[in-house]
């Protein structure tokens, strides 16, 4: 099997240093696309790739960078930011590809850089990333120093100037907009409408923005082709994609597989099953803000149409697995105070709307729950629901209580009626 | 008052930016590393230098995370308590830090050794649970490892 995304990352040790990855292919890409290829080559080939956002969102590439305007437009610079905010709760698929071949995602976003003819690029970090912040800054330097960043990279007419941008730390910077506030030195605010960054990002220039993930797979579309990437798949979306499972399970980790490996695959050929002495109940396939899947549900394949089917999301396929001696009701009351804690205030039903589902779990949790905080809960997850609010915070928020309500509702109702926490 | 050294930081940030302003979070992080937090006064000598209100400047202060508007402890741990964390322990790893720290969470030791605060999900989920301490990552936690860690950092 070819895992293209992870083939140099050795875990424990020191990713390659820039010599030792030009010796295995690394920046090849780079070579092939700024002499032989135009811009609208790679993003061509990126299209034929039926590559999709990695981030969570699944909106094809291809069809992202060529959104991006013509030359004609005249704002300068226009942009490009690598999102490597990762701070989805249960997610550090991004942390392994910076830690482990930072060069790759430089290699990525030069390309990108290339395709929407941007001049300047800032890597979005998340705070608490020290190994991936100590990393990418040598690796950049490494990158400058051999004239693949810089003023006429490869003797072209091509600029690229690469900086690294430290957040402060907040969830809502990985929306769009928000991380685009953020970038400009604002609070981090989605905005009243979420322009489309390309035709109006930082600083109102053209903006592309790009998960860590994503970018790494760009150099090996462009050295392999389409058709090549396509096989790498299970499925129509093409590529190969980092799946993470967290939990009771004996081996918690991430691997590259192919895209449309089925999550029985995961958790058991790769997590190693469930831990001794705990059963499985259920698992939240993409993060903290997708729907829980069930046991049944364990043969279907990770895909991003596949989940949809089924009722869930891929989003950035870390699988978050709830045990039987887990209680799901405590486990969705954690996650709502995440929320609560990272929703940026801007707008209210998600300011006021998840503070009030804190406080109703909380009641149910803490043995004074009724049978009516459960219609309470089921209002709040349509009011909180998508289009009542700016952003997708609140939205996914909702995805893991509504689906608990559907398949633990006996837990819940147990708590309400024992007046206590069956798991305490 | 900004010392020589802090401002040609903040200079270096600017130029990444083009922009004063859009430098102000890398600046109160590069202000915060020398003193632990942002006073009122650091905040007002930054606003300045920056080219900024005061008051806009507080408010990117407040929204982020990891920027202190109040004095903290000589190190910062930052405890986890996101889903995973939660499910692997996070419980007991907050119930033996606040005991042995005698202190809650956002709170600070009395000799000024430790602020504990609670964080969101460190992207450490293959090891939890997770802290961080001064921005150093530890993981696969128990009372043992916690202790070691606390000794660590006199």
């Amino acid at each position: 099997m070819e895992r293209p995304l992870t083939q140099h990352i050795r875990p424990g040790k020191e990713p390659l240093e820039i010599k030792q990855y030009e010796g295995a292919g690394g920046y090849a890409s780079v070579r092939t696309a700024v002499k032989e290829m135009s811009p609208g080559d790679v993003i061509a080939a990126v299209k034929a790739s039926n590559l999709r956002g990695r981030g969570g969102a699944g909106f094809p590439t291809g069809t992202k960078w060529a959104d991006m305007p013509t030359l004609d437009d005249a704002r300068r610079p226009r942009f490009l930011i690598a999102d490597a905010d990762e701070m989805e709760p249960g997610t550090f698929k991004d942390r392994f590809l910076l830690e482990g071949n930072p060069h790759q995602l430089i290699e990525g976003m030069i390309l990108a850089a290339f395709s929407a003819q941007t001049e300047v690029a800032y890597i979005f970090l998340r705070p608490g990333y020290a190994p991936p912040q100590r990393r990418l800054i040598k690796a950049m330097a490494e990158a400058y120093d051999r004239g693949y960043l810089g003023k006429n990279i490869l003797g072209t007419d091509f600029n690229l100037e690469m900086h690294l941008h430290l957040s402060a730390g907040r969830y809502i910077c990985g929306e769009g907009v928000a991380m685009i506030q953020s970038l400009e030195g604002k609070r981090a605010i989605p905005g009243p409408r979420a322009p489309r960054t390309s035709k109006f990002g930082l600083w109102g220039n053209p903006t592309l923005v790009n998960n860590v993930e994503t970018l790494c797979n760009a150099p090996h579309i462009i050295n392999h082709g389409a058709e090549w990437f396509k096989g790498l798949s299970r499925c129509k979306d093409g590529g190969t994609k980092i799946f993470s499972v967290s939990g009771k399970v004996n081996r918690p980790g991430a691997w590259e597989l192919p895209m449309g490996t089925t999550l029985r695959e995961v958790l058991e050929q790769h997590a190693g099953g469930m831990r001794d002495g705990v059963k499985f109940r259920g698992v939240l396939p993409g993060g903290a803000s997708t729907d829980f899947l069930l046991e049944e549900h364990l043969d279907n394949p990770m895909d991003f149409d596949s989940l949809g089917a089924v009722g869930s999301r891929l989003g950035t396929a870390a699988m978050i697995v709830l045990d039987d001696r887990t209680c799901p009701v405590g486990m969705v009351l954690n996650l709502e105070r995440f929320f609560a804690r990272e929703s940026c205030g801007w707008c209210t039903p998600c300011r006021e709307g998840i503070p009030w589902t804190v406080h109703i779990l909380e009641q149910i949790e803490s043995g004074n729950g009724t049978p009516e905080d459960l219609d309470l809960l089921e209002a709040q997850t349509k009011l909180l629901g998508p289009g009542r609010t700016f952003c997708a915070l609140a939205p996914g928020a909702m995805e893991p209580l509504q689906s608990a309500l559907k398949y633990f509702r006996d837990d819940f109702e147990q708590h309400i009626r024992m007046r206590r926490c069956p798991w305490r | 008052m900004l010392t020589d050294d802090t401002k040609k930081e903040i200079e270096a940030q600017i130029a990444i930016y083009g922009r004063r302003e859009a430098a102000c979070i890398g600046s109160m992080l590069i202000a915060q590393r020398h003193v632990g937090w942002i006073s009122d006064e650091t905040l007002e000598d930054l606003a300045k230098f920056l080219g900024m209100t005061v008051e806009e400047l507080d408010g990117v202060a407040t929204f982020y995370n990891e920027i202190y508007r109040k004095p903290v402890g000589r190190h910062v741990i930052l405890v986890c308590d996101s889903v995973v964390c939660w499910i692997m322990g996070y419980d007991g790893v907050r119930e033996h830090l606040t005991r042995r720290l005698g202190i809650d969470l956002g709170q600070t030791t009395p000799d000024g050794r430790f602020t504990l605060l609670p964080v969101q999900c460190l992207g450490a989920c293959d090891h939890a649970p997770a802290m961080t301490v001064d921005g150093e990552l530890y993981i696969d936690l128990d009372p043992e490892k916690i202790d070691k860690i606390l000794e660590a950092h006199t």
